[in-house]
This record gives structure tokens, sequence and C-alpha cells, in this order.
């Protein structure tokens, strides 16, 4: 799959670009703040309906503009499909497949598929729960589009059932009985949705674990205490772990996941235990938006014990990962590399550069042409003065 | 800011659903272009609306008199009760010609969020409608999203004990909308193939 063409109206900095594409490589050279990130960002946004620096759509809009628009071609086994969306605060986004309006911004998912490598990646690494979280929701709206439907079910049941803690919480503690009569209403959508989520992260966990021990030993080849195991770990960590069976290895694989049914039902049991600590804090304690991805190296967690260039080597290991199992399954992603040469290692970058050269297509932006692998200089686009100029 | 009365226009126009402050302010200027004749309609039709508009003792549908026209109708079936959500449901669903019993209108669905819970619904008023054993049919049409299927679920398990048939519309309505905007055709086969909850 490639994008053939890309046009944004009043998206980041641009009041307008329009800028056509081929496949095979292409850079975008152009010093800091000129808005290279800000077009391959916008491509993204079309393939996950969100941002990889931002999590709400606001500062996505040009500062002093209404709305923005970001529409891209796409073209796949020589079809092509045109995706639009149209950005405006405070109200819902619009979308367009083919110059149709579809019901729903979510429908288009699935449509144009990439995977975007960024200096902000660390932050899978190091970050908080959620940004793995992210990650993980990011990769799996991209190869199942109906989960997005389910994930933002599943946020509004927690949204719902905040509201409702808070009040019966809030009436026990001044005396009264509290109104519990529909969290058990609540309690059964929440089980019902996050089983879904959850099998649906363990399983994608399971699919990328392969592709990450690989792409590990390939970025970091000198990282191999002994040859038959990686030293790369991935592990879903869910909030019903200690319900959950397990191989000796610590890992669930997918013959160990149970049935979205049987998760369900440990979810609900798992509530049931919790509430009245949930009526105390308000809050609901069990379900996939507390889950974790555990990463580690040599049975070490990187977060907190991996060294810069290890924590790049997990990142990038990660997203070659997402870019392989992507390609696996169903139409190979448009990669798109923001920035990251220069915060690479000469081995790291050359890994990195022999695998995105032989992608279908990627989309890379650099501050110096030079530190982009030669290889990977195919179309070049000078970015400057709010213009975008292809010049090779 | 427009002087006096045209702003206080705006800004009441503005209180209005789904009308911001520049369809406020383009419907403002069309009334004061309007000829006097229409604008005293528009005006007399908001008086008779809040004075003559009621809402049906027994179903909560809007009415003009204590009863709705179709609790009146001696035709419709005493022994099914449809559930929706608002009055706008009920002609959605009269458009089908698929239902020949009466409605109940809950006033809304739960949702803890905007502080709704059964208790500021038409819930009690539903039950006092089933406590004499006239209605051994409850088909529930709250709206097909997650706030709608809450409600169904909770009147389902509040129900179902009473000894009622209780039923769900048939999925293939679209997920995550409002009935209202359902067309006819795919509103009605989901009458049609309403499914018991058990
Ligand atoms: N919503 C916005 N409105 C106007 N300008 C913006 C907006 N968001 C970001 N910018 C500007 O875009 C520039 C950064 O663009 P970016 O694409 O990140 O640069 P780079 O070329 O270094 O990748 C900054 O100057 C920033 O002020
Ligand atoms: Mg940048
Ligand atoms: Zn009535």
């Amino acid at each position: 799959m490639y994008v053939q063409h890309l046009s944004v109206a009043d998206f980041r900095s641009w009041p307008r670009a329009d800028v056509a594409f081929e496949p095979g490589a292409s850079v975008f050279v152009g010093s800091n703040g000129q808005g290279k990130t800000n077009l391959l960002e916008a491509i993204g946004y079309l393939a996950t309906l969100s941002s990889h620096r931002v999590a709400s759509d606001g500062p996505l809009i040009r500062a002093g503009a209404n709305q923005a628009v970001v529409q891209a071609a796409v073209v796949q086994g020589g079809r092509q499909l045109v995706i639009e969306v149209v950005l405006t605060p405070g109200k819902a986004n619009k979308a367009k497949l083919n110059r149709s309006p579809v019901p729903r911004p979510r429908d288009i998912l699935g449509g144009l598929r990439t995977v975007l490598f960024a200096p902000e990646d660390l932050a899978i690494v190091r970050g908080d729960p959620s940004e793995r979280r992210r990650f993980l929701d990011e990769v799996l709206v991209q190869r199942t589009p109906r989960l997005a439907g389910v994930r933002a079910d599943y946020d509004r049941v927690l949204k719902q059932r905040a509201a409702l803690l808070k009040s019966a919480g809030a009436a026990r503690r001044s005396g009264g009985s509290g109104d519990l009569r529909t969290l058990d209403v609540w309690d059964g959508h929440l089980a019902d949705h996050g089983a879904v989520l959850l099998a649906a992260r363990m399983e994608l966990v399971d699919a990328l674990r392969p592709y990450a021990e690989e792409a590990y030993s390939r970025i970091a080849p000198e990282v191999r205490p002994n040859a038959t195991a990686s030293p790369f770990g991935l592990r879903y960590v869910s909030s019903i772990d200690g319900a959950l069976p397990r191989d000796e290895g610590g890992a669930s694989d997918a013959s160990n996941i149970p049935d979205v049914t049987v998760l369900s039902a440990m979810l609900l049991s798992e509530l049931a235990r919790v509430r009245p600590q949930e009526l105390e804090r308000g809050v609901t304690l069990i379900g996939p938006h507390r889950d974790d991805l555990d990463l580690s190296l040599n049975d070490l967690p990187l977060r907190g014990y991996a060294s810069h260039g290890e924590g790049w080597s997990a990142a990038l290991a990660l997203r070659l990962a997402c870019f392989d199992l992507l390609s696996s399954d169903g139409a190979e992603p448009v990669l798109i590399l923001d920035d990251v040469f220069a915060e690479l290692d000469t081995a790291r970058r050359d890994q990195l550069a022999s695998i995105a050269a032989k992608a279908e297509q990627v989309l890379i932006s650099s501050a110096v042409v030079g530190d982009v692998p030669a290889q990977l200089v195919g179309a070049r686009y000078d970015v400057a003065d709010g213009e975008v100029r292809r010049v090779r | 800011m427009y002087e006096g009365a045209v702003q206080d226009l705006i800004d009441e126009l503005g209180r209005l659903p789904g009308v911001g402050p520049k369809s406020a302010q383009r419907i403002a200027f069309h009334i004061l272009a309007t000829d006097t004749a229409d604008v005293e309609r528009l005006a007399a039709i908001l008086r008779r609306v809040k004075a003559d508009v009621r809402f049906c003792r027994i179903c909560g549908n809007v009415a003009e008199a204590d009863e709705c026209r179709i609790c009146r109708d001696p035709r419709r079936d005493l022994t099914v009760i449809c559930v929706v959500e608002e009055p706008k449901d009920v002609v959605a669903i009269e458009r089908t010609r698929e239902f020949r019993g009466r409605y109940h209108v809950l006033g809304g669905a739960i949702s803890p969020i905007d502080g709704v819970g059964p208790d500021d619904l038409r819930v009690r008023e539903l039950l006092q409608r089933l406590s004499d054993g006239t209605v051994t049919e409850l088909i529930l049409a709250t709206d097909p999203n997650l706030e709608g299927e809450a409600t169904a679920t909770y009147l389902a398990r509040l129900i179902k004990p009473m000894g009622v048939t209780v039923s769900r519309l048939a999925s293939g309505l679209p997920v995550g909308g409002d009935l209202e905007y359902a067309d006819e055709v795919t509103l009605g086969r989901a009458f049609s193939g309403r499914r018991t909850v058990d």
C-alpha cells in the first residue's frame, strides 16, 4: 500500500499543503520547526485517528482556524481510495471515504495502515503504562477496525461507571444507601466490552512476540548472553492476572488465552470482589484500562533498568514487529520514520535502513539529509517557509 | 453585541439544543425580516404548546388531553407494551405499522454522567401498569447505544421475575445511534425479529 497524495488544510502549521508521492523512499528535509513532522503526523492520523504526539485533537487544528482537513489518496492492489477527515474541536469529527460521508470517523480505519516510528516512542519503554496501552490499541484498531468501536464503548462504560461510583460512594459515606441498583448493569457491560478488548490485546502481544524478538536480535545483535532464548521479553499484564492460566515462562500464549465469555466472567467476579474499594475511591479498579505491557531485557524490566541505547532498540524492535505483523496479515503498511536517524547509532541506523529500503513505501523526515542512509534518499522534498518542494 | 431585544432574542435562541451562536444570529435576523403575521403565528403556537400540550397519564407520550390518541384507541392491543425513551421514538415506530399495542415513554435513558438513574425515569409508572396482569408482553425499544442497552438490561432484570415476556428489538439497527434515525424498513424488521430476553 502507498500514499499517492496528501492534502491538508489548517492542519498544525499548514494553512494548505498538497504533496504527491510515489512508492519507495521519500525524504522530507528542512530545519527544525518547518512542519515536516506535521505532514507525517497527518498521514498517521488517517491511519489511527490519533496523533503520535498529542492525546487530543485541539493542537492539530491550526491556531486561529475553526477546523482542519486531512485527505489522502491511498493505492492498494491497484485501486485508489480517498480518505478524508475533518477535525472540528468541540464537535464530532466527520469523515469521508471516496468522497461519500461515513456515519462515524472510525469507519475509515483500515483504509490506510501505517507504522510510525518517532522520538516520542522512547515513552513506550520509559513512560507510564498508558503509553504501552496506547501502543497496543493503535495496532489493534489498524489490524481489526471493529475494535475501535469496542474501545469507544468501553471508555464510555468507564465514564458512566465512574459517575455512578462517585455518587453512590458519596451517598454511602453520608449515611444513605446509595443507588447501587444499576451498578450490576454497568458491571455487565464493562465485563463484556472489557473481555473483547482484553482477549484482543493478549492475542496481539502473542502475535507480536516472535517478530519483536527477531527484530531486537537484528538491531542489537551484540546483546546475546545465551543463544537459545531471546533477550527481549514481552508480557501482557492484566488486572485479572491472578486468575489467568500461565505457562512456566510466565507468558500467556494463544492456546492459553481464555475464551471471551470466560474472560468476561472473570472480570465480573473480580469486579464483585473489589466493589467496596471501588465505592471508597470512586474508580474502576478492574479492566483493561489498568493493564500494562511488561517489557524486559534478559529478565530485567526495561523501564528503569535499560540504557538509552537499549531503550531505543526496544522501541524500534516493537515498531518493526508491528510492521512485520501488519504485513503478514493484510496490506503492507506505509512505514513512517520521523526524525529518528539522528537518534540511532551507526549499527542500528544501518539495520533500520536495510529493512526500510525493502518497504513498499517509506516516508522519512530529517533536519539534515546527511543523517539519512544513502539507500533511503529516493524522492527528496525540501520543507521551508510554509512550502513543500520536490527537488529530486 | 446587538442592542436590546435583538440580542435578547439571539441569547434565547442560543439556549435551544443544537443552536450555536452563529445559527442563533441567523435565525434572529430571519425573524426580523419575516412578515409580522408569520411571526405572530409562531409566537401563538409557542404559547399554545406550553398551555395545551400535556403528557399522557398512562404512557407519558405527548397528548392534547389527559390521555394520548394511542391510549384512547380501543383497537390497540392492551396486552403488549413497547418501552421507548422519547415521544419521537413513538412516532418512528408508528411509521413502521408493525406494532399494534401501546407504549410507555421513559423520558430518557439511564446515564450516571448526566445524573439520570431509574428514579428519574418513568419506571415506577411502568411497574404500576404491569401490576394488574393485563400486560403479558413487554418490548424494550430503547436506543441501540450504550445507555439504551443499559436501560433495557436494567428493566429486563427488574421485570422478568414478574412473569411478563420481555423482548428486545433484533440487532440490525445502526449501533450507537438513535432509534429515530433508523429507516422504517430497518426498524420494522428489528421489530418483527425481536428476541425474547432470557
Ligand atoms: N496548531 C498549530 N497551529 C500553528 N502552528 C503550529 C500548530 N502546531 C504546531 N505548530 C507549529 O509547527 C511547528 C513544528 O512543526 P514540526 O512539523 O514539528 O517541525 P519539524 O519540521 O521540525 O518536524 C512549530 O513551529 C509549531 O509552532
Ligand atoms: Mg519533526
Ligand atoms: Zn398514552
